[in-house]
């Protein structure tokens, strides 16, 4: 099957090379995924490393040690625990899952709808989850009040995830056409339910006070720094499920990157596979939506830049735009706490800033969209 | 979890002995002030040296615009004020969020929410709290007093019979918006304190006010904020822009800008801020 898909990819190239092709491949996949693992490695160092209170490498060892019951290399200051393990920790785990779900979910949708613009804010994920939270922020004062303290800090999320869970099943739904799911209505259908979403919270906005503005704009431009454990568990829940059925249509993905017709041929059924990617990214995209809010350039740029360097195969493509995602989630999160310190920088600011001149660098200095 | 309930106990006990928190309190803490006029009352009671580092909105006096600045009020992260060492957080009732609160309360630092009113009482019970919190409550106390008899002073200056002038209060938000101050923002609270009736009180909060509304409205007075001038560009710029076309104030050109932390922040110098809005609202007649 393998060596018929890759024959298929490039169909007149001599038969003797292809096997040298494939090792040749083979071997450039290996590194690319290496190299991507490295520096998801040195994200989360930095990630629990990096931080306005000077912690010392052997400290921050030593603090994560000692939580693993284990001895502590260096006496360290309960202040600096306190740090290390209520809001580095979970900061850098929400990082490379949230990274992780954004870049799988780009990398899935793009393939899905073989379209390179396709990023999980195209399917009304994002713009139903910033509904839902934008509502939770201008009406949920109320709700949040008659909450127990415990539970009101989780509404936002909570709103932010049913949000974009009925922005996708709408989407979905709209989308059915004669027992099948028609791709190119799924992706106009997206654009009505983020233009209606974007009406809804145009509408939030003109009714809130100029704090809510405020708490709506932080919103919309994301950030790591909510990360607690209590959200957070739930949430890695949702989005390693997500991430693993997204990683398991691999094989499916490129089998329907020669079309459907072909797709079904090769065995695999292209319907269950659009339902199956589409109920995986409304999860995993959703769960990190609620937690971090709207982080752009992610999900769409870290697929193109695997792609540009790798090629345009999902088995490689997807494991390393889940490394690469959370290695450049953790860079960019280093940055929005570095760069205004005492003071933090919404990380979609960053995302945006360093993700759109990296990927005009990549495209204008070698091949024009790999795989497109 | 339970690690983590651990190392907080661990904190609490490390980092603030129950009892050395008054002492402190007194001499030499380090304070994060928070909100703008929180930082304007801990200066005038004279606890300026004591501030290490202020939110975004602390302007004045401009002494605070040489400490660190930790950000917005409402988006304020734990470590980087951690990492300032402070004793003490003193904030205005908006800040947040509630997570960073959490850990830096955890972290062992004290940390006091000043309620905020835009009433001359409110004014009055920020700056004692605030004094208090910051173990100055005689300065405070002697604050309150003055700005007390201030506030007074003004109040009987203004008329208390005839015609109200009609005046409305616009906010700049960047990209050219203009908000209207509606019914329960401060700017609705100063115009009826200074004798003026607000053109925007059909709406409350701050929110773009429809072309027409205003035409009907029709302000005898526009009354913003320096920085509004500046960031638009000038007196003239707003006054002939065409959402004031038709209005009175923009054909007899009475548009009048004030500092936003003295009109707005309900706080020392509210009666100062009561006094000029008064005399800009009722000029004395032309005989």
């Amino acid at each position: 099957m393998t060596a018929f898909l890759d024959i298929a990819t490039a169909p007149n190239a001599p038969t003797v090379s292809i096997q040298a092709r494939m090792r040749q491949e083979r071997r450039r996949a290996a590194a690319t995924i290496a190299i991507a693992a490295a520096l998801l490695v040195g994200g989360v160092l930095m990630g629990l490393g990096v931080g306005a209170l000077p912690i010392s490498p052997a400290e921050a060892a030593s603090i994560l040690l000692a939580k693993l019951g284990l001895p502590a290399l260096t006496p360290f200051e309960a202040r600096d625990d306190l740090v290390m393990t209520a809001i580095r920790a979970p900061r850098t785990i929400l990082g490379v899952l949230a990274g992780g779900a954004l870049a799988a979910c780009g990398a899935a949708l793009q393939g899905l709808f073989r379209n390179p613009l396709a990023d999980p804010t195209l399917i009304g994920v994002s713009s139903g989850a910033a509904l839902g939270a934008v509502t939770v922020i201008v009406l949920g004062g109320g709700v949040a009040a008659a909450l127990p303290p415990v539970l009101a800090p989780s509404l936002l999320p909570l709103g932010a995830f049913c949000g974009g869970l009925i922005a996708i099943i709408a989407v979905y739904l709209i989308a059915q056409r004669d027992g099948g799911t028609d791709i190119a209505t799924l992706l106009l259908a997206g654009v009505a339910i983020t233009a209606i979403s974007s009406a809804g919270i145009g509408l939030f906005i003109f009714i809130s006070d100029d704090q809510q503005i405020r708490d709506i704009n932080f919103w919309l431009l994301g950030s790591l720094s909510g990360a607690n454990w209590r959200a957070l568990l739930p949430a890695a829940a949702l989005i390693i499920v997500g991430v693993c059925g997204i990683l398991r249509q691999r094989r499916a993905l490129d089998a329907l990157s020669l079309g459907e017709a072909d797709a079904h041929h090769l065995g695999f059924d292209p319907e269950r596979v659009k339902r199956g990617l589409i109920c995986c990214c409304a999860l995993a995209t959703g769960a990190a939506v609620a937690l971090t809010g709207v982080i752009g350039f992610v999900g769409l740029i870290t697929p193109h830049v695997v792609r540009l360097i790798a090629g345009p195969n999902h088995r490689m493509l997807l494991p390393t735009s889940i490394l690469l995602g959370g290695a450049l989630m953790l860079a960019a999160d280093v940055g929005a706490r570095v760069v205004v310190a005492p003071a933090e920088l919404p990380i979609g600011i960053v995302t945006a800033a360093i993700g759109g001149p990296f990927f005009l660098w990549l495209l204008m200095r070698g091949r024009a969209f790999g795989g497109w | 979890m339970r690690l983590l309930s651990s190392a907080v106990l661990i904190a609490l006990l490390a980092v603030s002995p129950p009892g050395a928190r008054d002492v402190r309190a007194e001499e030499g803490a380090r304070i994060v002030s928070v909100g703008g006029d929180v930082t304007e009352i801990l200066y005038a009671i004279g606890a300026g040296d004591r501030l290490i580092a202020v939110d975004t909105s602390s302007r004045y006096p401009a002494e605070t615009r040489a400490l660190p600045d930790v950000g917005y009020m409402r988006a304020l992260s734990a470590e980087p004020i951690l990492a300032l060492a402070p004793d003490h957080i003193i904030a205005i009732e908006d800040a947040g969020p509630v997570g960073a609160i959490d850990i830096l309360r955890q972290a062992g630092v004290r940390f006091t929410m000043i309620p905020d009113t835009p009433t001359v009482e409110g004014a009055i019970a920020k700056i004692e709290q605030t004094a208090a919190a910051a173990g100055l409550p005689d300065a405070g106390a002697a604050l309150a007093t003055e700005t007390r008899r201030r506030v007074d002073a003004a109040i009987a200056k203004t008329p208390k019979s005839g015609r109200k002038p009609r005046a409305i209060f616009f906010l700049s938000v960047g990209r050219g918006g203009l908000l209207a101050g509606g019914r329960g923002t401060s700017a609705d609270a100063i115009i009826n304190l200074a004798g003026g009736e607000n053109v925007a009180a059909a709406f409350t909060g701050y929110k773009p006010i429809e072309p027409e509304a205003m035409t009907a409205g029709d302000p005898e007075i526009i009354i913003v904020t320096d920085r509004t001038v500046k960031a638009l560009g000038g007196v003239d710029v707003i006054l002939t822009s065409p959402q004031f076309a038709g209005t009175t104030a923009a054909r007899t050109g009475r548009l009048v800008a004030f500092d936003g932390q003295m009109l707005l922040g309900f706080g020392p110098r509210l009666g100062e801020a009561i006094e000029a809005l008064t005399a800009a609202l009722h000029p004395p007649r032309p005989e």
